[in-house]
């Protein structure tokens, strides 16, 4: 059995249907409480000892959520499954400490934070990488080649089959060297200071409805909302006159749109290259997307 | 004014605010259904064609952008009383050229998922991109 959650980015959803289909695994989703945050009572019921994986994304990239995954890697392990986390949406925002968290596996893409497309990392446990299969064939993953059968190489070289993304691995060198210098701790602060003063902003506009934890402190900077009377295509429309780039849509994550009955949503998503202008400009724009659908 | 302005003119907004011909149909002898499923954007026709196979009553229900929706209620009142092989024949110039606003690619499957419905409501091959 697997235990995903509803919230997960449809990236941690379909390699799940691929082993339930391949494997017949059985899978059992975590909800979530209006308020965006994981129903985490529901881990008491779901985890059994037949449980073997137990996976969720540490920050969810609607509702902004930073979900608790020390407390839900623990549960896993007492029944003896493995947590695999997805830090996508985390890992360009906030510090990482896999050892902290004791994720088993946990998975992050290159081109979320600042880096080039077709490159990510994963990290694991250095036992559970040696009892892995490797994925693809390829120069550098073998130690010795016969007829019939072959020894692959040490980890992590058997999992890097063929010529590597030199390019891509060199860029997103670049990418960590750059987040390092400005140091994750003062993303995370300069995030939380502009989501907490847009909050504020966007729950004063009437008609605007915004999603996820209303707390900084457990939450993203990613803000999604909704307009009454304006879809979500028609507000990005809009705010692009105006020169601001949302997200439109269900954000690759149709099963948490559909448990808030919502179509789309509109997104904002705030970084290191934002400020308080920037947010002050989201008000204004969606102020004309109220004018024009009035 | 800017491409993305001229989008949500007067006649635009006025279709999505106040649609024609909204509803169900009953003795609809045609339907179509179709959705775009990266927007979320549906459009469902009911169409009833009469014994001199003309449309004489046409109906949309759905839900979406205003693109979206405009498109259907405009495209209700085109083939409102048209012989059906006026219909068939309809094509996608003449969806665009009676919306005349200018769209992204994007946007342009919002403003083309009303005469797909129809396609199929009207059991044509669907070849309107969506």
């Amino acid at each position: 059995m697997t235990v995903p959650t509803i919230m997960e980015h449809h990236s941690n959803h379909v390699p799940w249907h691929f082993v339930k289909d391949h494997k017949g695994a059985v899978l059992k989703y975590v909800d979530v409480k209006d308020d965006g945050t994981l129903r985490m009572e529901q881990y008491d019921d779901l985890l059994t000892n037949r449980t073997k994986i137990v996976t969720v994304t540490l920050c969810s990239n609607v509702l902004g959520t930073i979900n608790p995954v020390q407390e839900i890697a623990k549960r896993a392990h007492e029944v003896g499954a493995i947590c695999v986390v997805d830090a996508a949406q985390a890992a360009p925002h906030m510090p990482i400490d896999v050892q902290a968290l004791d994720a088993d596996f946990l998975a992050f893409s290159g081109h979320k934070m600042l880096g080039p497309t077709g490159i990510g990392v994963l990290y694991g446990k250095q036992e559970l990488f040696e009892a892995t299969e490797p994925l693809l064939g390829g120069g550098e993953m073998i130690r010795e080649v016969h007829l019939g059968w072959a020894k692959w190489n040490d980890v992590p070289y058997k999992f890097e089959g063929g010529t590597p993304n030199i390019a891509g691995a060199i860029g997103l060198g670049a990418a960590v060297d750059y987040l390092t210098k400005i140091g994750m701790e003062a993303v995370r602060g300069h995030e939380i200071e502009i989501t907490e003063y847009a909050l504020e902003k966007l729950a004063r506009l009437k008609g605007v409805t915004t999603y996820g934890p209303k707390d900084v402190k457990k939450r993203a900077g990613v803000v999604s909302f909704t307009i009454d009377g304006a879809h979500p295509h028609d507000i990005a429309s809009i705010l692009d006159v105006e020169g601001i780039c949302v997200r439109s849509g269900h954000h690759c994550a149709q099963p948490l749109m559909e448990r808030f009955n919502l179509p789309a949503t509109a997104r904002a998503s705030f970084y290191i290259y934002n400020d308080m202008d920037d947010a002050d400009a989201l008000v204004a724009g969606i102020k004309k997307v109220q004018e024009v659908f009035a | 004014m800017s491409i993305s302005y001229d989008m949500y003119q007067e006649q635009i907004l006025d279709h999505y605010k106040h649609p024609r011909n909204k509803g169900p149909l009953a003795g609809a002898t045609k339907n179509g259904r179709d959705s775009n499923p990266l927007c979320g954007d549906e459009v469902v026709l009911h169409v009833k064609v009469d014994g001199s196979d003309r449309i004489a009553e046409v109906k949309f229900e759905g839900q979406g952008c205003a693109i979206s929706q405009a498109s259907a209620s405009m495209l209700t009142t085109m083939v409102k009383g048209m012989p059906l092989s006026d219909a068939e024949g309809l094509g996608k110039d003449a969806v665009l050229k009676k919306l005349g606003i200018p769209l992204s690619a994007v946007r342009l499957k919002c403003a083309l998922l009303s005469l797909h419905v129809l396609k199929l409501a009207l059991g044509q091959k669907a070849d309107v991109p969506t």
